[in-house]
């Protein structure tokens, strides 16, 4: 599959899920069980997301290199209540550094 | 249908409107250069932000098609599943804007985590229309023009570890995760999906890891003591009025 073909059907997708939002009668997921998986869902999503980019490699071997400090830093800003872009200049910067003093 | 905002009640639902759309949308930049530095061309770089348009997706998309083109079907599946809470967010919206037409079309590619979090966090439905069309306008604007700036000035810059951008992808999805964890039994949800990613990840292709992760959220609906959160998005204060609850008649909780 080509990186174009990809794109398009992931747009194509996102853009289904945004508008059967405006035409599905409310009703149809309001099941109790429903709400919970869908409530649920981002949380996992996001939590892997996290953990692959900061604890692995391209090839998918678990490394700790300078991104471990850099989002350690990142959720110390996050329970300070740092701005959303803060957070991520932040991570970043402390990355950057980290790799300019040597660490991997 | 509703009364019209004072014209200091409407500089307000701007002004806020527009502070979430700049702090939203200057990111842009970190996702065009983050794109750029997957591999993507900045014309593919741009389809994603004016066509996918939904921050956290489109950085899945590109996370994962960075370890090669074999992502493809991975990519597509973690950024659909990633998408579906906008689905939800449509739900409420549709309600509030009561739009038709051609409208309608414009109203569901605007709806976003941002767009909808203003919109319902107004107490009047003529604010929570503004709010909604200003914020979705606002983000989507300068998200597509931070982009374009993020893939050119990325792509002229090298290696993007040196600057740090593969830290600050991880922790942009810490930062969209974080309002999220409002419970114990979301940390925990949390904390389950991070480790089985990490731990599938070396025996697995890309986009695979988050896959199997994404399925500790079915414990969510099977084990009705996992998972008490409200339904998405979580930070709304209150509901517009005019418009019902998503759990039903009457329900206060």
């Amino acid at each position: 599959m080509s990186t174009w073909t990809a794109l398009l059907i992931a747009s194509a997708l996102a853009f289904v899920l945004k508008f059967l939002g405006y035409v599905v009668p409310a009703s149809w997921l309001d099941g109790e069980r429903t709400t919970r998986i869908t409530s649920a869902l981002p949380i996992a999503l996001l939590a892997a997301l996290v953990g692959v980019q900061t604890l692995t490699s391209a090839h998918g071997t678990v490394t700790l290199d300078s991104r471990a400090g850099a989002v350690g830093v990142a959720l110390v800003a996050l329970l300070l209540r740092a701005p959303f872009i803060v957070v991520v200049v932040l991570a970043a910067l402390v990355a950057a550094g980290l790799r300019l003093l040597g660490f991997p | 249908m509703s009364t019209a905002l004072s014209p200091e009640r409407r500089a307000r639902v701007i002004r806020q409107a527009l502070s979430v759309a700049v702090a939203t949308g200057t990111y842009g930049i970190s996702f065009g250069a983050l794109s750029v530095a997957s591999g993507l061309s900045i014309l593919q770089t741009q389809a994603l932000s004016l066509l996918l348009f939904s921050g956290g997706s489109q950085f899945a998309f590109v996370g994962i098609m960075a370890a090669g083109a074999s992502g493809g079907p991975a990519a597509i599946a973690t950024s659909t599943l990633l998408g579906v809470r906008n689905g939800l967010y449509g739900l409420q919206v549709a309600r509030m804007l009561d739009v038709r037409g051609l409208r309608k079309v414009f109203a569901a590619q605007l709806t976003i985590d941002e767009s909808t979090a203003v919109g319902v966090a107004q107490p009047e439905a003529a604010a929570a229309r503004l709010g909604f069309w200003t914020t979705g306008l606002g983000v989507f604007i300068l998200w597509n023009v931070a982009t374009l700036v993020g893939a050119i000035v990325g792509d002229a810059m090298g290696d993007p570890r040196r600057y740090g951008l593969d830290a600050a992808a991880a922790a942009a999805f810490c930062a969209l995760l974080w309002p999220r964890l409002k419970s114990k039994d979301a940390v925990a949800i949390a904390a389950l999906a991070a480790v089985i990613a990490v731990l599938v990840a070396p025996h697995a292709p890309a986009g695979v890891p988050v896959l199997v992760a994404a399925c500790t959220a079915l414990l969510a609906g099977v084990w009705r003591r996992a998972h008490h959160d409200p339904a998405p998005p979580h930070q709304w204060p209150h509901d517009a009025p005019g418009t019902t609850g998503t759990a039903g008649p009457e329900t206060v909780t």
